[in-house]
């Protein structure tokens, strides 16, 4: 365990996911009155000190929180769902970067449902082992998980698994890759996140913040 | 040639040792300059005694048959052997009793996670002092505490382990909708929190207190956001804090109406430790006055326990800066 960096309690770093939250986190930092420019014109840097903002894969946020290395993050739920274990404050629904979490499969003939009936059981690839596996827990089916990176929609069309369980917000990747949403587990949004002892001792600073949100929101 | 060890075990080299040993040190002589005595009880017991007094066994996860095949189990805190101490070994003591102890604890991570399964506690327990009297003893030691191993910037978090289900009563919120809501305030998902409340239908002031008591942390004046006929179950908080002023100890206390911890045997005050240089509580606890019952000797009972590793990452961090 290392310390974490000393700053006064008026100070808060906030943990920024780069990728698909990142243009409207930025957005949101705007409302708030931080000055975005080199955020948004550098995305080799990480951390931009004076701003107090890191940048980051929104499935490592909820990491820097949890240990203090960060005040706040934003991330979406469906990483927060993934790791549950987590000890981090969801303060707020931010509001955007909606989407679903949806079990997919092959247009056309239900081969997952065949699986499933013929064989007991069925192969399903994602890249949230934990949500898959609880949905079909939770909804009396036995499977088998194949947990992949990246590109999810590749594993049903050649043979790899039956079906899948991805974030959708349009769901046209999944009809360019001639799948069909068979089911949806959840639906997902941004999340306001905190560390629980910046939570304590960093309050006033944490709440009037989360105020300053809810007004710009 | 390098031998594995499991891991979030480690060994613990001279020179850590040394530092570690200095701070355990000061955490156990303030305890015993209090009145409290050191014990030790054995890292494996009885499965099954464990789960006499919580029905996880206290979330213990290790557990093996000896050579006879009953089931022992690694403890996963101190507070139950001590219930179970208590109850064996001073049936007929006078209350109150004070104990002491600096031990090894046991508990299942997730990996990848950084934490520990094997982890260093040092803590007191204060059997037969009701409150606000034994709470406020049970801070105050764990602050002298905190003082003498060199800590400075620490705040202590005293809140209502009983509280927020207190308020669901009073507010007449269905048995069966209970539950959830505790488990979402647990979790600290105060968005999910939000949202079962506002299915709920209730009178506005209760859904936003509801809603707003895990946020509801600071000074004295967090404890008249509860007020009205409610008063009442914050009167113990409210008597805490007085008493910890008496003492001089006020600004060291943040009072914290959403203060939860997830062991599930706290009764009454709950207590969470923090420090700025760690991201995590260094330490924490509470009143369990049904515990004792439950091993037969039904005594109100007090305690706190800090994990040795982070107050030592507090206490280097406290030399760097001078």
């Amino acid at each position: 365990m290392t310390a974490v960096p000393d700053q006064d309690a008026a100070r808060l770093t906030i943990a920024v996911p780069r990728g698909a939250l990142f243009q409207e986190t930025l957005g949101l930092l705007d409302a708030l009155g931080v000055d975005t420019a080199e955020l948004r014109s550098n995305d080799r840097k990480l951390l931009f000190e004076d701003i107090g903002v890191v940048t980051m894969r929104p499935s490592d946020v909820p990491t820097y929180v949890e240990h203090g290395s960060a005040d706040l993050g934003i991330t979406g739920k469906d990483v927060l769902l993934e790791q549950p274990e987590r000890e981090v404050y969801e303060l707020l629904d931010l509001g955007f970067g909606r989407c679903r979490m949806v079990v997919a499969a092959p247009a056309g003939a239900d081969g997952l449902d065949e699986s499933l009936r013929r064989l007991g059981t069925a192969r399903i690839a994602t890249k949230y082992p934990r949500i898959a596996m609880n949905w079909f827990m939770e909804t009396g089916r036995q499977i088998e998980i194949v947990e992949v990176k990246g590109s999810v929609e590749l594993a049903p069309l050649i043979g790899l698994v039956d079906g899948i369980v991805d974030l959708t917000a349009t769901g046209k990747t999944l009809v360019e890759n001639d799948l069909a949403e068979r089911e949806q587990i959840c639906e997902s949004s941004a999340r306001l996140i905190a560390n629980p002892v910046s939570h304590k001792l960093k309050a006033d600073t944490i709440d009037d913040l989360v105020e300053r949100i809810r007004g710009a929101s | 040639m390098i031998h594995p060890i499991p891991p979030g075990t480690r060994d613990v080299l001279p020179d850590e040792m040394r530092e570690l040993r200095a701070i355990s040190e000061a955490l156990r002589s303030t305890f015993e300059q209090h009145g409290y005595g050191e014990v030790w009880t054995p890292t494996l017991e009885y499965e099954e005694v464990l789960r006499t007094g919580d029905e996880s066994a206290a979330g213990s996860s290790y557990r093996l048959f000896d050579e006879g095949g009953a089931l022992l189990a690694l403890r996963s805190d101190m507070t139950i052997p001590i219930a179970r101490l208590i109850a064996s070994r001073y049936a007929d003591t006078r209350p109150p009793i004070r104990l002491c102890y600096v031990a090894h604890a046991y508990r299942a991570v997730v990996r990848g996670s950084g934490q520990p399964r094997e982890f260093l506690q040092a803590g007191i327990e204060l059997v037969g002092a009701p409150p606000p009297d034994g709470d406020v003893e049970v801070v105050a030691v764990a602050l002298a505490a905190l003082e003498q191993a060199g800590l400075r910037r620490y705040r202590l978090g005293i809140g209502d382990g009983s509280l927020y289900r207190a308020l669901l009563e009073s507010f007449e919120v269905p048995a069966a909708e209970r539950l959830p809501l505790l488990e979402a305030l647990a979790r600290r998902d105060l968005v999910g929190l939000e949202v079962r409340l506002q299915r709920l239908g209730l009178a506005p002031d209760a859904e936003r207190l509801l809603a707003r008591l895990a946020t509801l942390r600071g000074g004295p004046e967090v404890l008249d956001q509860v007020d009205g006929p409610l008063s009442g179950a914050v009167e113990n908080l409210r008597r805490c804090y007085e008493l910890l002023a008496e003492r001089g100890l006020a600004d060291r206390v943040i009072i914290d109406l959403g203060l939860v911890r997830d062991l599930g045997y706290y009764t009454g005050a709950v207590f969470e430790v923090y420090d700025p240089a760690v991201g995590f509580a260094l330490g924490g606890g509470g009143r369990y006055d049904d515990l004792l019952g439950r091993f037969g000797r039904s005594l109100p009972a007090c305690g706190i326990a800090f994990d040795l590793q982070r107050v030592h990452v507090a206490q280097t961090e406290e030399e760097r800066l001078g």
